[in-house]
This record gives C-alpha cells, sequence and structure tokens, in this order.
C-alpha cells in the first residue's frame, strides 16, 4: 500500500462514513486522498521505534460527579430541532429489513 | 468612531463608570457591521434582538449601582461553531443550517457574566476545516484589508469582523491554527490557550483532543482581558484542567528582562522574507528590552502537519457521525434509514469535510490504522518532546504565524494538500497542547499585515502574554486593524 486509493477503495471508505458519493466523485476523491496520503507518507518513514503513541496532550481521567439527578435539557426543546419527531420521540424511517 | 477602534477595555471602562450606555456601544457595533458585512460577510447570523436586551440589562445594572463586569457592555462577536440560544449554529454547513442549540455554551456564559453583548455569529469554514473560510456553505468571507483576499480560517469571520471595527473582540476556536492564521492575516491579536484551560462545553467538536477555544482583539491587552473572563475550570467538559487559568493581564507590563526567547530556525526557511524577516524583528525588539535571545533547531515540529491530517480527520470522522439526519439539523427523505443517512450527509456536507471524513474513516480502518493513525500518534510524541527539548533552556518560543501574508481568494481551492500548507507553523502547538498566539507585526507584502507568533509550554500564558506585550510595544502601528474600507486592491 504505497497510499494510492483506487475508485473503487473510495466508495468503499464512503459507504463506511455514510456518505453517498457518484462514481465521478469517487474519482475527484481517489485522486485528492491519494495525494494527501502521498504527502502524509513521510510520516510512516519516520523511525518511532519504542515512541509511544500520544492520543491526548495531557494524561486523562476519568470524571465523575454525584450520582445524583439534576436537571437535563427540556425534552420538547431539543426534539424541536429534530428534523422530525413524533410522540415525544426522533422519528425515522424504516431500520429493520423487513416490508411494511 | 468605531466600537473596535475605541478598545475593549477603554468602552468597559467608560460603560462601568456611566459615562457611555452598553445601547448605545451595541447600535454603533451594529450600525458598523451594516455598514461593511454586504461586503465582507463576516457573520452568518445577528442576535441583535437579544443583544439589545443584554445591553439594557447592563445598563440597568450600572443604573442601579451593580458592577456588570470587567467586559461590561463590550460587543463579542462567536464563531459559528459555539452554541447560542440566542442565534442559530450552523457550522456554516447546511447540515445544520438554520439549528438553534438548545442550550449555551461555557463561554458564552462566561461572557454574559462578565457584562460583554453578544451580537453574532459569524463565518467560518465548514466545522472549522479549512484555512481561507472559503469552505463555507453561506460564502466566503473577505479580508477588510483587501477584498480580494482571504481572511484566512478557519476563524476568518471573527478575524474580520474585529479587523473591520465591527467589534472589538471575538471569539473563535484553533485545532491547528484556525485563530492564530487568520488573526495573522488580518492584522488582529489571536491566542489559542492551553488546552483545557477554555471549557469545550457548547463548541461543536472537530477534533476534541485539539480543538481550544479563544480570542481575538485589537491588542494584547484585550485578548488577556478577554481570555480571563471565558477561562476557567467547568464541570461539564472532562478535559477542562482543574489549575486556576493563568492570570495574564498583571504580566503586560513586567518587560523582557531576564526572558529566554528562542526563535524557531526549522520554519524560517519555509517562510516567505516578510514573514521572517518580522520574526526576525520581533526577536530584536525583545533582545532590546533584555531577553536573551537564541535560535533552537527544532526539526520534529516540521512534522506535525503530516501528523496532524492524520489524527484531526481521525477524530472528525468520528465526531461527524452525529450528523446522521436523526437529532438536528437537516434530513433528506428516503425509505430506509441507511439510504437516509448516507443521502442526508451527501447533501449536507461539502467537499472539504467529505474529503476529511474519508480520509479520517480510512485512517481509521481495519489494517491501515497502525501504519496511519498510532503512528502518526507516534509523531505526536515526538513534537511534544521537540517543545520539551527547547523548553528547558527558554521561555518561549518565537515563529512566524503564516508562511506567508493572505492569498488571492481561490489561489487555493482546487488543491487541497497546497491549503494545508497555511498551517505548518500552528499546528505543533495543538498537537503538543500548548499555547500560542499571532501578534501583528510589520507590513508585508502588498502593503498586508504579518503576524509573528509566540509559543509557549503548557500553562505558559505569563511568559507568552508578557513576551507578546513586548514584541507588540515594537510593532509597526499600520499593521494593526481596524482598518478603513478599501476595497480590493
Amino acid at each position: 500500500m504505497s497510499g494510492q486509493l483506487s475508485t473503487e477503495e473510495v466508495a468503499h471508505i464512503a459507504r463506511l462514513a455514510r456518505l453517498e458519493i457518484t462514481e465521478e466523485e469517487s474519482a475527484t476523491y481517489a485522486g485528492q486522498l491519494s495525494a494527501i496520503l502521498e504527502h502524509v507518507d513521510a510520516v510512516r518513514r519516520l523511525d518511532t521505534a519504542g515512541v509511544p503513541p500520544t492520543s491526548h496532550a495531557f494524561e486523562l481521567r476519568n470524571v465523575l460527579r454525584a450520582d445524583e439527578p439534576r436537571p437535563c435539557l427540556e425534552r420538547d426543546e431539543v426534539l424541536a430541532g429534530a428534523p422530525r419527531a413524533e410522540d415525544g420521540r426522533f422519528l425515522v424511517p424504516r431500520i429493520l429489513g423487513e416490508e411494511p | 468612531m468605531t466600537p473596535a477602534a475605541s478598545g475593549a477595555l477603554a468602552l468597559a471602562a467608560q460603560v462601568r463608570a456611566g459615562e457611555r450606555s452598553a445601547a448605545s456601544v451595541l447600535e454603533e457595533s451594529l450600525a458598523a457591521i451594516r455598514g461593511r458585512d454586504p461586503e465582507l460577510h463576516c457573520f452568518n447570523a445577528l442576535a441583535d434582538a437579544h443583544a439589545r436586551e443584554r445591553a439594557d440589562e447592563v445598563d440597568r445594572l450600572v443604573a442601579s449601582g451593580t458592577d456588570p463586569g470587567p467586559l461590561a457592555g463590550v460587543p463579542v462577536a462567536l464563531k459559528d461553531n459555539i452554541c447560542t440560544r440566542s442565534a442559530p449554529t450552523t457550522c456554516s454547513s447546511r447540515i445544520l443550517a438554520g439549528w438553534t442549540p438548545p442550550y449555551d455554551a461555557t463561554v458564552v456564559s462566561r461572557l454574559a457574566a462578565a457584562g460583554a453583548v453578544v451580537v453574532g455569529k459569524t463565518n467560518l469554514d465548514e466545522f472549522a476545516m479549512g484555512s481561507s473560510t472559503e469552505n463555507s456553505a453561506t460564502g466566503p468571507t473577505r479580508n477588510p484589508w483587501d477584498t480580494g483576499r482571504v481572511p484566512g480560517g478557519s476563524s476568518g469571520g471573527s478575524a474580520a469582523a474585529v479587523a473591520a471595527g465591527m467589534v472589538p473582540v471575538a471569539l473563535g476556536s484553533d485545532t491547528g491554527g484556525s485563530i492564530r492564521q487568520p488573526a495573522a492575516l488580518c492584522g488582529v491579536v489571536g491566542v489559542k490557550p492551553t488546552y483545557g484551560v477554555v471549557s469545550r462545553y457548547g463548541l461543536v467538536a472537530f477534533a476534541s483532543s485539539l480543538d481550544q477555544i479563544g480570542p481575538l482583539a485589537t491588542t494584547v491587552a484585550e485578548a488577556a482581558a478577554v481570555l480571563e473572563a471565558i477561562a476557567g475550570h467547568d464541570d461539564r467538559d472532562s478535559t477542562s484542567l482543574e489549575q486556576a487559568a493563568p492570570r495574564c493581564s498583571e504580566v503586560l507590563d513586567d518587560g523582557a528582562r531576564g526572558l529566554r526567547v528562542g526563535v524557531v530556525a526549522d520554519f524560517l526557511a519555509d517562510a516567505s522574507p516578510d514573514c521572517t524577516g518580522a520574526v526576525r524583528a520581533a526577536a530584536d525588539v525583545l533582545a532590546g528590552h533584555g531577553a536573551s535571545v537564541e535560535e533552537v533547531a527544532l526539526p520534529e515540529l516540521l512534522h506535525g502537519l503530516s501528523a496532524y491530517y492524520l489524527i484531526a480527520p481521525a477524530e472528525a470522522s468520528s465526531n461527524l457521525a452525529r450528523y446522521d439526519g436523526v437529532r438536528y439539523g437537516l434530513r433528506v427523505d428516503a425509505p430506509d434509514v441507511e439510504t437516509m443517512n448516507g443521502r442526508t450527509r451527501a447533501a449536507g456536507f461539502g467537499p472539504e469535510v467529505k474529503r476529511r471524513v474519508m480520509l479520517g474513516t480510512y485512517v481509521l480502518s481495519a489494517g491501515y490504522y497502525d501504519a496511519y493513525y498510532a503512528q502518526a500518534q507516534r509523531v505526536r510524541t515526538l513534537v511534544a518532546r521537540a517543545f520539551a527539548r527547547a523548553y528547558a533552556g527558554v521561555d518561549v518560543l518565537l515563529a512566524p504565524t503564516t508562511p506567508s501574508v493572505a492569498f488571492p481568494l481561490g489561489s487555493k481551492t482546487s488543491d487541497p494538500l497546497e491549503m494545508y500548507l497555511a498551517d505548518l507553523f500552528t499546528i505543533p502547538s495543538n498537537l503538543a497542547g500548548h499555547p500560542a498566539m499571532s501578534v501583528p507585526f510589520a507590513l508585508g507584502e502588498g502593503g498586508m499585515p504579518v503576524g509573528v507568533q509566540v509559543l509557549a509550554p503548557a500553562l505558559g500564558e505569563r511568559a507568552m502574554f508578557r513576551a507578546a506585550a513586548v514584541v507588540e510595544s515594537g510593532a509597526d502601528p499600520r499593521a494593526r486593524g481596524p482598518v478603513p474600507a478599501r476595497g480590493a486592491r
């Protein structure tokens, strides 16, 4: 793998990322993403033997609060921002595979 | 005189003393916005009705003998990725067009507690991904110094609004340089604080391990005052630091005597002569004020860019998974949920966001995780180690903020990689979680402003502001906004 992405690979990545893209877009993105990967490939050639990875600038620790009820966002206000809502819930299209 | 020309601190002093009303200051700000925004497009939305209520409240407090706070009546613009109940928060994306959050970001509450008045939401590269504010669903922002050039990005609307004198101060967010780079290109001061000093609660997440909110202002002192108003621990951000936020205003007159300054030699070769010259001249100013100045070699920092363009897209691909057409914003209807997700995201995201989401998805996917993402995280360690080596011998580092002055609109939009290089000198501080700021210093090519960057180790804001104040004292005053309207040149 030398950082060159095919149109098919881009189509696969787009599916993983839940992005509907056309064949023409796949070709454009394949070229652009390949150029970016080629540039960042310098990173892969650096000697990092024995160097630990950093996921965060400072050490993270779990932050917990007292397990006590407190006010949260108003349901109706939250649902007001949703594209579709019904009976106090977010409304989505069919998820399971059976015919309606 | 526009509000920005008066300066935030002078305005606050007048409002607190009852010499001026917050309402009149606000109307001046809104008039300045009405006058120039049709040409510059700094704002996505105004919160004028809410702002008028807030200003009246500030005036009532003053009338009743109560101090409204250190930023009393100061009009502030917020980058449109900071959640506000008073105005829509769109991230300049079609996918969030018209969405008004059900809560305020912590910085919004803190600004209110300090007496400031939020006037509106500023344009940005979609989801803060970009360096020119051209990747915006609402159209590009133009640089008030020359409307044929970009203001930088992604906080380009905030930088341009301050530079045009619409507001004296604004907030932006900085993931790889998104406050400092537009500040430099617009001739204003821009500060990225230490990661965790300012709460990210209510900042729409792009790359969570790198994002940090900070101020843009015309002077170092105003930036310090705004930072002090918004900084401090917040229970609602699990990465918020426990330590008390550094008090920066009190060190601004301390001078540079005894300060140890390192010039990042590796950056000078990659910057244009005007940007390199500004760094050398700023170093001379510091030396003239009693600082010791030496060049330091930190070649690892140049690998930061590549590491960043693996780490930030990886985090973004995860953070942006939430825009699925279910809970907020746009939905493109389809018979099943997966097709709805794919069509919504296809219609809602612009090309740069799609590129980064796909890049991030790819580098996190099975088979490539170790080669790209884990390796980039190891390089992140190398960058932090290089900084640690430097800071064993110096208190602050000096570097160009950008490789060049503001570039013409459209000149880098066809080549994403070319655009990414605009962040070469700002990215390392984000990877290390360190503070860094840009100070306008000189005029460069085409009479455009050039910024000098001051970098410091984690929680080294006091030394950084001390050095920045001295650099500012030796800067060309013509390099600093606000600038009068003068169109394209």
